[in-house]
């Protein structure tokens, strides 16, 4: 067995490494080392691990098609499941010290802050995902359908960079970065099927 | 021997070396991919506390008042104002401020008061040191929804004025920080155009409670806080409390300001702080008081209504927001 075949060592790496970034937020909260303004800190953290972790999901197909790295394909429903996971978490925060668990303020406050709606949205696209990371569940939607909803990733990643885009001030530089890296690993999927297409396509004559 | 599947047995890797080679690569890729996540994080993560390095100012007289304009409320740690700071010439990651403007050079420095004025001058920091600073303990309330209560030093900006005379013309005030970007690298990426410029009426900046701070904790500006002189007004979003000043113009018309030119329909010239006016993209009625957990609701012109509701009489704060 080679070291890219073994799925349990990769899938020991990708849970510790996804799990690094919470375990060290909560050792700072408990050092009293988030900053000035902790909410601040970890609503931003979380947010921004719900990127990532969208991002790498995106990166798996591009790596096995160009490096064949087929390995990778394994862990990817893991890697989804920690972008749920900060989203949820990125999400309490807000409930719990932007809305101060204020439940009924919600409604208004996606009402009025596009941003807000555009968040919840992309939030709500991963529910389904989430819920049908399960072997019984692909089983029971079949390979086809269950990757065609899971395609629903694409527009929750638009949604997020998005979100993270209109809430800064004034320095765009980490949501353009994000929506560069973004643009370019849906783009491989637009040509890829274009290219597709065109292989397939009936010759006229 | 080529096609041969005969291998010498000397070159096979015994199971042994084999196995021990095995557990280096993934001792070594456990390492690396740790490193590589937490360090990742870490650059992420907010920067160490901040030492108070300044100079003891010693010209401080009426220290009474300071009680007085934030009622009972709790002083901020100074490493909590010195350690977050929204200063977009060096980096807009407030936690990384204090690092960046280290090495800023603020002395010498010199501020120059000119436009509708009789004596036009310009004051070296010893001059700007000669002013007799009082102590003043304000809200300091960000536009963001953050705020905090800073002890600063300083002097009302009023008696700047008077000396320069301004000239029965002038209506307003504008207001310039120092800029170079050899000092400040990282301002290529603040996204508002530099020099940062503010401005105020000439009766806002007459106002006994707007200061040119020159300290907080009785000691000089930090770098990161706009050493070393600054405007503050307390009733206004902290933005308006420009700092680094070297250049204030008398003028007879509305000057432009940094974000009301970055974003029209987000930031207004008056920008006082106002619960019932909401920012376009979140709401404006509580803030998180720095060192807070929950939040709480944001005053009327940062609870200072009484000395300075009188200046907006007859006018409709929703339009001149």
């Amino acid at each position: 067995m080679t070291l890219s075949s073994d799925s349990r060592f990769h899938r020991q790496l990708v849970v510790f490494n996804g799990l690094l970034p919470a375990l060290l937020i909560l050792l700072d909260a408990w050092r009293g080392k988030l900053g000035a303004n902790p909410v601040e800190f970890i609503t931003r953290a979380t947010g921004v691990l719900t990127l990532v972790f969208l991002v790498i999901t995106l990166m798996v197909t591009p790596l096995r098609k160009i490096y064949g790295w087929n390995w990778l394909l394994k862990q990817r429903r893991l890697l989804g499941l920690y972008a749920f996971f900060y989203g949820v978490a990125h999400l309490l925060t807000y409930l719990a010290y932007d809305r101060d668990w204020q439940l009924q303020t919600v409604i208004g406050d996606v009402y009025k802050r596009p941003f807000i709606a555009i968040g919840m949205f992309s939030f709500a696209l991963m529910i389904p995902l989430a819920v049908t990371s399960t072997n019984a569940m692909i089983k029971k939607l079949g390979g086809q359908r269950w990757a065609q909803l899971h395609r629903l990733t694409y527009y929750i990643t638009i949604g997020g960079v998005l979100h993270y885009y209109i809430i800064v001030k004034s320095d765009i530089t980490y949501p353009l970065i994000f929506a560069i890296v973004v643009a370019v690993l849906l783009g491989y999927r637009v040509v890829t099927s274009l290219k597709k297409a065109r292989g397939v396509a009936p010759r006229a004559s | 021997m080529s096609g041969s599947p005969n291998i010498p047995s000397s070159e096979i890797t015994p199971e042994a070396t084999f196995l021990n080679r095995r557990f280096f690569m993934k001792s070594a890729i456990w390492a690396g991919s740790t490193l590589a996540t937490a360090g990742l994080y870490r650059t992420f993560a907010p920067r160490p506390e901040v030492q108070n390095t300044g100079a003891t100012i010693t010209s401080v007289s009426e220290p009474a008042l300071s009680t007085s304009l934030a009622a009972d409320e709790k002083i901020n740690s100074f490493t909590e104002i010195a350690g977050y700071n929204n200063y977009y010439e060096f980096s807009t990651d407030k936690s990384e401020v204090a690092a960046k403007a280290k090495d800023f050079i603020t002395d010498p420095w010199s501020v120059q008061v000119g436009g509708l004025v009789q004596k036009p001058r310009t004051f070296d920091l010893a001059d700007l040191l000669k002013f007799e600073s009082v102590e003043r303990t304000y809200r300091f309330r960000c536009v963001e929804g953050w705020s905090m209560v800073i002890p600063w030093v300083g002097f009302p900006l009023s008696k700047l004025l008077s000396m320069v005379e301004p000239t029965s013309a002038a209506t307003h005030v504008a207001f310039e920080t120092y800029y170079d970007i050899k000092q400040m690298p990282d301002s290529g990426s603040a996204g508002i155009d530099l020099p940062y410029v503010e401005g105020l009426r000439l009766d806002e900046a007459m106002h006994p409670l707007t200061l040119l701070a020159t300290g907080l904790y009785g000691k000089t500006l930090p770098n990161q806080n706009g050493a070393p002189i600054r405007l503050v007004v307390p009733w206004k979003y902290g933005f308006k409390s420009i700092k680094s000043v070297v250049k204030i113009t008398l003028m007879d018309r509305e000057p432009p300001t940094t974000w009301s030119l970055a974003n029209p329909g987000e930031y207004g010239f008056y920008s006082n702080v106002n619960p019932n006016v909401d920012h376009p993209r979140w709401s404006q009625a509580r803030e998180r008081r720095i060192g807070e957990v929950g939040s709480r609701e944001t005053l009327m012109f940062n609870g200072y209504a009484e000395q300075v509701a009188h200046l907006y009489a007859g006018m409709d704060l929703k339009e001149d927001f």
